[in-house]
């Protein structure tokens, strides 16, 4: 018996060491190299382009090893690995999270490490640069960046007898235009539409940039019920005014997913929308053969400013705070950020690029035939972001609510704003009460050498 | 205590050990550190900060929070009832000795073996107010009854209409009565056939059969249905979160206090006042459970007593 017992314990132990071996074997394959961890939000042709740069960055020397990965829900799953102290040494997040990953110090400051490879502004364009700025700090470098603009169903112009080369330039225009693509059924159902400003609706919460307005001060105050946001919102309103909620509420409800076939724009039931860089992956995928499109700048409210207004928005390359290779990874992210791995890149997602010079080669090649209009959007002085502020998924979903229950008729564009304006100046200051709290100690880790 | 009893004490602790690191690794820390973390502002990151009850403060004034808390309640009040009625209707149903009732017993447990997402995202195409299955089947019946009648109903917009909102919420809710149903079953099973037989001999007929004979006996059953609908209701989160794609629908309507808590957990950092709300649920279906248990010990027969 306890021959049997010893001789048991004996196998086992051979086996546990057997494994212990291959396992190391695999842990140490990529020999004497530095393994850095890359969490990225890609998935599909996107995560494609980025996994070509990392093979190429990972052929192109022999000291570091970029172990890159799709990960899903990467804003959530980021803050609770740095949390829990486990981090991974690159992190591929939206640039409008920053501030908050920031301020609750979830990341490593890239000032030194930046200004060692001589790394400055003058490189990218300004409004991609200041995204990956806060608090007076640099927190990470451009991946790729998107603006936005007016794209519109050239076909649908020419059928309600409007030039098609000719996109409205002012909101009042824009309402003209849509009364021109009305049709409706006989019952009185909105069979098509030239705009909706809640189709598709992701910037809604932003309608008062077109508007001249500004959701916040840039330092504590919120400004929600500004006169522009007020006039954005009243515009809104005149939707529900003048074609009636439920109708309104029925024709939207019968909108299928963007990225489908279905798609209200693609399927020729809207004829303009706000829409990004990407539309053109999406036309290509899901737009019938025969589909006309074309993009300018978005209508503003008032005509005269020849500098047009967007939002533009950029992924973003980080290292978290905790991160085991800090150095290893900045390389990789410096890489990323020279000429041509980061053309290659945004040519793979179809995406201009943020860096400030470009090759005729990239634009020869893109097959966007607007993304020098998107490219120029962006380096408009009028290219706005979303605030940089830490409660800003708070606000926005403060502000999604406003537009909708003014969108459904339930309440005036006044009295919705200001209820987001006084929950979300409470929000505010509780978040700078909670900064001021931990500045100092904070500014002192991020300034130490 | 003697040697002996001190070794069989460990040897006895040593049996339940998995069954006790369990317990206060999975339930009793997080119940502790969570009622602590209510107490501090919190962001997960930064170490928690103790402020007292300013959270507690926060959430009185919050009229979201209380937007939450009445959709919660709202729901329960309607969904909990419902339930109760449609499941223990199916049940007394399947009950009766009918050729097939296997078959029809298995239709009416399939719904509940769908996940909920699936569940979920099956039903906001249901409900869609243009193509979904429910208004085409609807509307014609509100056609005829327009023409009859003069009037001109036509049905909402299930999810996107914040009036209408909870209830598409509720129908669906009815279609994973699976599991209460082989619970009612299964209490039915349990009724003495001798009391129905002394009560055929009386001269009852159906109705007074089951108010004063299957009602009353099942009654620890509906009992535990309700406590669980009770649990169930107060923490449903999946299936709006997922039918309005990880919003809180139209004017907020379909934020609940779950929804809520994860919210400010999850997406604003605001842990500590997540917390907060996490403590308050649980205050509150412990004394509406309490209350159940009071309000039932005098309905609720229990064959042993």
């Amino acid at each position: 018996m306890t021959t049997n017992y010893h001789a048991a314990t004996g196998r086992l132990l051979c086996l546990l060491c057997a494994v212990f071996c291959l396992a190391s074997r695999a842990l140490f394959a990529a020999g004497d190299k530095v393994t850095i961890t890359y969490w990225e939000k890609w998935t599909g042709f996107e995560a494609d382009a980025m996994r070509a740069v990392v093979d190429d960055f990972n052929a192109s020397q022999d000291r570091i090893f970029v172990d890159f990965s799709s990960v899903s829900q990467i804003d959530r799953r980021l803050m609770l690995a740095t949390a829990g102290g486990v981090p991974p040494d690159v992190a591929g997040i939206w640039a409008e999270q920053l501030p908050v990953y920031a301020e609750n110090n979830a990341l490593t400051p890239l000032d030194r490490m930046a200004a060692a490879e001589g790394i400055t502004g003058s490189e990218y364009i300004p409004a991609f640069w200041n995204l990956c700025r806060h608090r007076g700090h640099l927190w990470a470098l451009p991946s790729t960046p998107a603006s936005i603009a007016l794209v519109y169903n050239k076909k649908m112009f020419r059928e309600a007898g409007l030039d098609p080369e000719r996109p409205p330039r002012t909101i009042a225009e824009l309402e003209e235009f849509n009364d021109r693509l009305l049709r409706r059924s006989e019952s009185g159902k909105i069979l098509t539409i030239g705009h909706l400003p809640e189709e598709p609706g992701w910037w809604s919460p932003m309608w008062g940039y077109w508007f001249g307005g500004s959701l916040w001060d840039g330092k504590s105050r919120i400004t929600a019920d500004s006169p522009e946001n007020r006039a954005a919102f009243r515009w809104i309103q005149s939707y529900p005014d003048r074609f009636g909620a439920d109708n309104l509420l029925a024709m939207h409800d019968g909108f299928s997913n963007f990225a489908s076939s279905q798609n209200a724009f693609f399927t020729g039931r809207v004829a303009m929308v706000l829409q990004g860089v990407w539309v053109y992956n999406f036309i290509e995928k899901y737009a019938p053969a025969d589909f006309e499109w074309g993009v300018a700048p978005f209508p503003t409210a008032t005509a005269g400013d020849p500098n047009p207004t967007t939002i533009v928005e950029c992924d973003i390359l980080v290292i978290p705070h905790g991160a085991k290779h800090p150095q290893e990874a900045f390389e990789f992210i410096r890489y990323v950020n020279s000429r041509k791995p980061m053309e290659k890149l945004c040519l793979g997602q179809r995406k201009f690029s943020p860096l400030a010079e470009c090759s005729e080669e990239f634009f020869a090649k893109h097959p966007n035939p607007f993304i020098r209009t998107f490219l120029e959007l962006a380096k408009s002085p009028n290219a706005r972001t979303v605030p940089r502020m830490a409660t800003w998924t708070e606000y926005t979903a403060e502000l999604k609510n406003a537009v909708g229950r003014v969108w459904a008729g339930r309440a005036r564009a006044e009295e919705a704003l200001a209820e987001a304006q006084s929950r979300q100046q409470k929000s505010l200051d509780r978040q700078l009460e909670r900064w001021h709290r931990q500045e100092n100690t904070l500014k002192r880790e991020w300034d130490k050498p | 205590m003697t040697k002996n009893e001190r070794r069989r004490l460990a040897t006895g602790l040593l049996f339940i050990s998995p069954w006790l690191v369990g317990f206060f690794a999975l339930c009793v820390y997080p119940l502790v550190s969570s009622v602590y973390f209510s107490l501090c502002d919190y962001s997960v990151l930064s170490p928690p900060v103790f402020i007292g009850v300013r959270n507690y403060q926060n959430l009185w004034i919050d009229n979201v929070f209380w937007t939450s808390l009445y959709n919660t309640v709202f729901f329960a009040v309607f969904a909990i009832p419902l339930g109760l009625v449609v499941s223990l209707s199916l049940a007394v149903l399947l009950n009766f000795s009918i050729p097939g009732k296997g078959i029809f017993r298995t239709i009416f447990f399939l719904p509940s073996l769908v996940p909920m997402v699936c569940l979920a995202v099956l039903w906001q195409w249901m409900l869609n107010g243009e193509l979904g299955l429910v208004n085409n089947a609807a509307n014609p019946v509100l056609h005829v009854l327009n023409d009859m009648l003069g009037t001109a109903w036509s049905a909402p917009n299930w999810l996107q209409d914040a009036r209408y909102a909870k209830w598409g919420i509720i129908f669906t809710g009815l279609w994973g009565v699976g599991n209460a149903v082989v619970i009612y079953l299964a209490g039915l099973q349990d009724v003495p056939r001798y009391l129905y037989e002394s009560a055929d001999i009386d001269g009852a007929g159906f109705w007074q059969k089951t108010i004063h004979i299957t009602i009353p006996v099942i009654s620890p059953v509906i009992y535990f249905n309700s406590i669980m609908g009770l649990i169930g209701t107060f923490q449903v989160f999946a299936v709006p979160f997922v039918m309005t794609n990880g919003g809180d629908g139209p004017e907020r309507s379909l934020l609940f206090m779950a929804t809520y808590l994860y919210e400010n957990a999850f997406a604003y950092w605001n842990m500590g006042y997540a917390c907060a709300i996490g403590v308050i649920l649980f205050l509150v279906i412990l004394a509406l459970t309490w209350l159940a248990t009071k309000l039932s010990e005098k309905h609720v027969y229990y064959a042993g007593k």
